[in-house]
């Protein structure tokens, strides 16, 4: 009977290990995102404030109540898209940093539908049409550099997010200028905007617009052979091309596949996000969604579903921030979420998080054996009791 | 066009040259040891913040010295996790890059203005008197260094083992170098040079601090260094092609006559890198085990 208890007591042992190895990645997320929030603390309180009460503020305005969740998932829905854009490149095995600049030029081709009037289904179905493919065109010139001249992706896309920088100051400024108030362009018709799905929240069915499009990406990366494709020469291109796989063709899949979701990134922005329905001059609703996108990217392991969860918490940040910034009698300023943000970046780009804590990691493994030697212990002492 | 005119134009570009110089030198550096660093975007901007405030509080010699620490710092903190810890090295620098925007952006809440600060006259290094007007003396460092790095890449020792690092770290490790250690001192120097680059911007040149001073510059010194082919002497040509766009940009915006609206005179550097960059590729040959760490089997 002794061994039999050791037996199940061992394989339960296994049993959590084996689960515990399955969920690594998804623990490697947390992880780092504790340390970048330890590094966020570790700044507070050198720079004088309480990070405790900073951070209470923080989670509480961004998970506290339903206004605060609503809030959060209002502003994770564009981080879905523009994580999304920098993840199917990742898979593709390139770095597409471009996601601000095709986030601009679908915001701001989403704008245009101001313009004239079609019945309310049409559209918002117009606007976003206008904005993925406004995405997709701007994401596009960087692949074929990279294909035909083998410009290297992260400087074509960062010059391409500059350029796309004051071609949108441009448009805002002169052309899509609202005649009545020159610091913003045209609002978006009624009809054209995305239904408020929580009332007296800026929450509205945007997110569905990006979830869906979260799932989709994931069914074609997962579920057919272009996505196959891209995954594997992502994966290893030698392999992949030795395999038959046009390295040309999934290069450009996967950069128009990124252009479109950050282009409907933009229209979220601009079509569902209450009170103003335009791009307001200096991009202040747009500017560092593309870039907080590759945070969520990362933190989501590149997997669309981890995506999602990765948003609503850097939504949450951003959310809860905004509480934070007017919280008590020396606030935080919002930036802190930024320095956060790179910090839980900067601890997702070490592989395998845990080790770079051996000590930590041995003291864990020497715990780990000693429990497992008092457990069989006491199962041998009751075995033979 | 008038002589002034020219002679204006010159002055300004030689001014933008220096932090892309700077920069992309310091890149090289790193590169030809078999590291790829796009945090350097990050490394200008916070050194140029840091560099301000040093200047404040210890003079400007002080604030480039601060400015050379902190981007030495940030490269100490690339190359640690990139030898020792094996990271990835595009997602590091996006990290950096990320957490240099949030720091400064914060700290110049702190300061007082949101978004901008204003370095004193006092704090700012002293021009010097030469026959194409007033200019920088972190021009002549900047004129400077190339030559140094091309003689210690090309004619030393310590060159020959950069190179030999980032060629086959295998052979290297063989001939008992230290590739972690050699890695981590290229991409530190290479961090200081942006540094003090970053810190030249905000105490010799602009003379203020804003939340976007290093303006793509980081980027646009990993275009320069492409262009040049890993030579430091053709990353100082590469730096006067791209300063001089930027000082075209400048002066065409304060033309009375206002031909074209400013949003789009602003691409104009931008375009420029975009258009050499996409000239040059296919001749330039970048070392073996660039971008790659390296394990032991």
């Amino acid at each position: 009977m002794s061994s039999e208890v050791t037996k199940s007591s061992s394989r339960l042992w296994r049993a959590t290990g084996r689960t515990l190895t399955g969920l690594n990645p998804a623990l490697e997320s947390v992880l780092a995102g504790v340390v970048g929030l330890l590094a966020g603390a570790l700044l507070m309180w050198i720079w004088g404030y309480d990070p405790w009460k900073a951070y209470m503020a923080m989670f509480r305005g961004a998970y506290g109540d339903s206004y605060g969740l609503a809030s959060s998932a209002a502003r994770g829905a564009p981080l879905i898209l523009t994580a999304l854009t920098f993840s199917i490149c990742v898979r593709a095995g390139m770095f597409n940093i471009g996601a601000e600049g095709q986030l601009y030029m679908g915001a701001i081709a989403a704008v245009t539908i101001g313009y004239f009037t079609l019945p309310s289904g049409l559209h918002i179905t117009a606007g976003i049409i206008f904005a993925m493919i406004a995405g997709a065109v701007w994401s596009l010139v960087p692949a074929i550099l990279k294909l035909t001249r083998g410009v290297h992706e992260v400087i074509s896309t960062i010059m391409f997010n500059w350029i796309a920088r004051f071609l949108a100051f441009y448009m805002v400024a002169f052309i899509l200028v609202d005649p009545m108030r020159g610091e913003k362009t045209i609002s978006i018709p009624m009809n054209a905007r995305f239904p408020i799905l929580v009332r007296g929240t800026d929450l509205s069915y945007s997110l569905f617009a990006a979830v869906l499009f979260a799932i989709v990406i994931y069914f074609i990366l997962w579920h057919t052979t272009m996505g196959y494709e891209v995954r594997a020469s992502g994966f290893n291109p030698k392999a992949a091309r030795y395999g038959g796989i046009k390295s040309k063709r999934t290069m450009l899949t996967s950069f128009i596949l990124g252009g479109l979701a950050a282009g409907l990134a933009g229209a979220t922005v601009v079509m569902g996000n209450p009170p103003t329905y335009a791009v307001i001059s200096g991009l202040p609703q747009l500017m560092n969604v593309g870039f907080d996108g590759m945070a969520v990217a990362m933190v989501g392991r590149n997997h669309p579903i981890g995506i999602i969860i990765a948003a609503l918490f850097f939504g949450g940040l951003t959310a809860g921030g905004r509480v934070m910034q007017f919280y008590g009698s020396n606030p935080v300023p919002l930036e802190m979420v930024r320095i956060v943000m790179g910090a839980i970046v900067l601890a997702m780009s070490i592989p395998e998080l845990f080790r770079i804590f051996p000590a930590i990691k041995k003291q864990g493994t020497e715990l780990f054996s000693l429990l497992r030697r008092l457990t069989s212990r006491v199962s041998h002492k009751e075995g033979s009791a | 066009m008038s002589w002034n005119d020219i002679l204006s134009l010159l002055r300004i570009s030689l001014h933008a040259m220096v932090p892309i110089t700077l920069t992309a030198v310091g890149e090289i550096i790193g590169e030809t040891a078999g590291l790829f660093n796009i945090g350097l975007e990050g490394a200008l901007l916070l050194s140029a913040f840091a560099g301000a405030i040093g200047a404040e509080f210890g003079g400007p010699l002080f604030g480039l010295l601060v400015g050379m620490v902190v981007g030495a710092g940030l490269g100490l903190l690339f190359s640690v996790i990139n030898t020792y810890w094996k990271g990835t090295q595009m997602i590091t620098g996006i990290g950096i890059n990320l957490f240099a925007v949030g720091i400064v952006a914060f700290g110049l809440i702190k300061l007082g203005a949101p978004g901008f600060h204003d370095v004193p006259k006092a704090a700012e290094l002293a021009k010097l008197q030469t026959p194409i007007g007033a200019v920088s003396p972190m021009i002549f460092v900047a004129l400077i260094v190339p030559f140094i790095a091309y003689w210690f890449l090309k004619r030393t020792r310590a060159g020959l083992i950069l190179k030999a690092v980032g060629e086959a770290p295998e052979a290297a490790d063989v001939a008992g170098i230290n590739i972690n250690l050699v890695r981590l001192l290229a991409t530190t120097f290479g961090g200081a040079l942006a540094g003090l680059g970053g810190a030249y911007m905000s105490v010799c040149w602009i003379g203020s601090v804003t939340k976007d001073i290093s303006a793509g510059r980081g980027f646009i010194a990993l275009a320069t260094v492409v262009f040049s082919g890993l030579n430091p002497l053709l990353a100082l040509l590469g730096g006067f092609i791209f300063g001089f766009f930027q000082s075209l940009a400048t002066w065409i915006k304060t033309l009375p006559s206002k031909p074209i609206p400013w949003q789009f005179v602003e691409m104009l550097p931008y375009i420029v890198t975009l258009l050499v960059v996409s000239g040059v590729i296919g001749r330039v040959r970048f070392p073996k085990a660039l971008g790659k760490p390296y394990k032991r089997e």
